[in-house]
């Protein structure tokens, strides 16, 4: 069963942590040992990373065929910094998953516990089979 | 370049979206499928995503005890994810052509929908950002 | 009798596709099927030679199977047309293939590589279709390489055929005049390929194709093909002292390691020679043009024995050339680093303001990193920090970010100095 597990942690104008180097380090380290487990246990099936918030766009349509593009958005609105789509045998899993990455490191290396957000995921057949 | 376009909406909207008339629903539904297709065709295509069932949707906020703090609590007015396209593109205008495209998909009584489509860059394990 | 699948058979099969290629595109005038049929005389190969041993006249065996599903298709497009004209156009089909490979040209790879690397063509349909046509790579290896799913990668590479088809580049050689026009485009393919494969991780995370080797693969068989040109020359030289370093850029943990920090006794030194050598070659010939100075300026660094000892005089002179024949917003960033290293870095920081009425160049993160580099060589950490924060924001990649912010952290940790102050003073 495929769910997408979803890192909503940004805020707009919200820059780079002020964590101390070995935080850092700390918290990188075990996102990829992360991804590592997962790929090597064949659940991942992909775990990307977004650009940050200031290069977000609001598209909406246009009249013409030409879009209308703004940058603006709510202050309050929390951004999808991150993702991972996965392929478990039970929802527990997932959520087990989820916890873990929820856990990472902050600073002082305590866990952050950072909400993330899981969703089940249909397989939907590629267009050319629509 | 790949980019996340991002289809949100409130639990209202999804009752409103409800309401519309199966007529209206496929109208809607063609448009985006021939999108699809048409990023098929052009090799645009990454993949796409509808995620409706907010019923099945958890957030997990760390572990007690080796157990997974989960809530499923979406208040009303929350932004939660509807669906996603990820596509592959030559220039960031070319993704915002895409959103809006979909964007302008009808809503009730054939009026384009005007949603909102939230489009952010993929970060990449590229050793250098400067494309 | 055959011959068993080894360690090599993958490049010899893939070295063969473009001959095959050229070979039934040019009996059947039709670049487009032909090189759909070619893709799956390989993929059949790669399925068959492994367990039952490699025929004894590989090419041939491929031309057969390729020269079969051609003859299929054009048999069931000819089903759909009149009776009449189906028995005068069968006649022509029944050929014996020991004809066509005596109708085999070596310029065959060559006349591909120049029609897959067309103006016509965007950059990533030219690099797809030039991996699988002149690589022989298949669409699945190329699309793994991209990261996009096979039926995106597939569709990428048909377009582009038919992009071809639709322009009406004609199957021969490209005559001098056109050749001089249409070089530039291959080179900068064949440039495009390198660098992907380059700024990539290396293998480590995705297993993903080493498309810089396939680059220095293809560059060096173009160098062959076209001996008396220096871009030609100064552009393989560039891929391999390039090229020679890559094992000392990143770290265990796949981070970035600048090349001031690299250790040098990691950098090959069998490929920095070998690209000196064609450097050497390139600049003999008169001309000079950018690939040749990037070499040059690659050379300088390469032939450093510590980071230290580089001639930055020299490389400045040469950025100084290079912003005359190839200006950019990179080679002015990069003329402003060689500037601070030899005038100081206000000198460098001075040369940056020009960029940022650069609209297209502005705020890009390489800007703001640079910048934070140079306000820390000067000393002012608090605009040190806050442009590598500045920057690892906007960079898109991950390894980039990590290691800004890395910066960042290091210098809020030693609000007196860097570590290099830190090293004088022991």
């Amino acid at each position: 069963m495929k769910y997408i597990l979803m890192m909503n942690t940004m805020k707009a104008g919200q820059g780079i942590p002020n964590w101390a180097g070995k935080d850092l380090q700390a918290h990188i380290a075990f996102m990829m040992n992360l991804n590592k487990d997962l790929r090597d246990s064949g659940e991942l099936v992909s775990a990307e990373g977004l650009s940050f918030p200031d290069q977000a766009r609001l598209v909406r349509a246009g009249k013409n065929g030409v879009p209308i593009t703004d940058g603006v958005f709510p202050e309050s609105k929390e951004f999808l910094a991150g993702f991972w789509i996965i392929d478990v045998d039970t929802p527990e899993r997932a959520y087990a998953i989820a916890a873990r990455a929820s856990a990472a490191p902050g600073p002082g290396g305590a866990p952050l516990n950072m909400p993330i957000e899981v969703r089940p995921v249909m397989s939907a057949p590629p267009p050319e089979m629509m | 370049m790949k980019y996340i376009l991002l289809m949100s909406g409130t639990k209202g909207g999804v009752d409103h979206y409800q309401a519309w008339s199966q007529k209206e629903v496929q109208a809607h539904m063609a448009v985006l499928h021939s999108i699809n297709k048409r990023l098929s065709e052009s090799g645009e295509f990454v993949a796409t995503q509808g995620l409706a069932e907010l019923k099945e949707a958890k957030v997990v906020r760390g572990e007690k005890n080796g157990i997974p703090v989960t809530d499923g609590v979406f208040p009303e007015s929350k932004e939660f994810l509807l669906g996603y396209w990820i596509i592959d593109v030559a220039t960031a205008e070319r993704a915002y052509a895409i959103a809006g495209q979909i964007s302008a998909a009808p809503g009730p009584g054939g009026v384009p929908t005007n949603m909102p489509i939230e489009v952010r860059r993929f970060a990449t394990f590229e050793q250098s950002g400067s494309k | 009798m055959t011959r068993p699948w080894d360690a090599t058979s993958e490049q010899l099969l893939r070295e063969l596709a473009p001959q095959v290629l050229g070979a039934v595109a040019r009996r059947f005038r039709d670049f487009v099927s032909a090189e759909d049929a070619v893709q799956e005389a390989m993929i059949a190969a790669f399925t068959q030679w492994p367990e039952e041993g490699i025929p004894e006249n590989p090419r041939g065996w491929l031309i057969q199977v390729a020269f079969r599903r051609m003859t299929d298709h054009v048999r069931s497009e000819i089903a759909r047309r009149e009776r009449e004209a189906v028995v005068a156009q069968e006649a022509e089909l029944v050929v014996p293939t020991v004809d066509i490979e005596s109708d085999m040209d070596p310029d065959d790879t060559l006349i591909l590589l120049f029609m897959c690397c067309h103006p016509a063509l965007t950059s990533s349909s030219a690099i797809a279709l030039t991996l699988r046509a002149v690589g022989g790579l298949t669409t699945g290896e190329i699309a793994h390489a991209f990261l996009v799913p096979e039926a995106t990668m597939a569709q990428r590479i048909s377009r582009a055929k038919q992009s071809i088809q639709d322009s009406g580049v004609p199957f021969r050689l490209p005559s001098p005049q056109e050749r001089a026009q249409h070089l530039p485009a291959v080179l900068h393919v064949l440039y495009l390929i390198f660098n992907e494969g380059y700024v990539s991780s290396a293998g480590a995370y995705l297993q993903r194709l080493d498309l810089a080797r396939e680059a220095i693969r293809l560059m060096r068989y173009t160098k062959e093909m076209i001996p008396d040109s220096a871009e030609v020359a100064g552009l393989l030289a560039l891929m391999l002292l390039t090229d020679a370093r890559r094992e000392a850029r990143t770290g265990p943990s796949e981070e970035l390691i600048p090349l001031d920090k690299q250790d040098r006794t990691l950098w090959d030194r069998a490929k920095i020679s070998e690209g000196v050598g064609f450097l050497t070659e390139a600049l003999s010939k008169g001309t000079v043009g950018m690939y040749q100075l990037q070499a040059a300026i690659a050379a300088v660094h390469d032939e450093a024995a510590r980071a230290d000892d580089t001639d930055w005089a020299q490389i400045l002179a040469l950025y100084e050339l290079l912003k005359r024949v190839s200006p950019s917003p990179v080679v002015t960033l990069n003329h402003a680093i060689a500037a601070a290293m030899v005038h100081g870095p206000s000198k460098g920081l001075e040369l940056l303001k020009q960029l940022d009425s650069d609209s297209r160049f502005g705020g890009h993160y390489r800007l703001a990193a640079v910048r934070a580099h140079l306000f820390e060589m000067i000393g002012d950490y608090k605009a040190a920090i806050e442009h590598y924060r500045m920057a690892a924001t906007r960079t898109t990649s991950i390894p980039e970010q990590n290691y800004l912010m890395t910066q960042a952290a290091r210098l809020e940790e030693n609000p007196c100095g860097s570590d290099k102050n830190r090293a004088r003073t022991r």
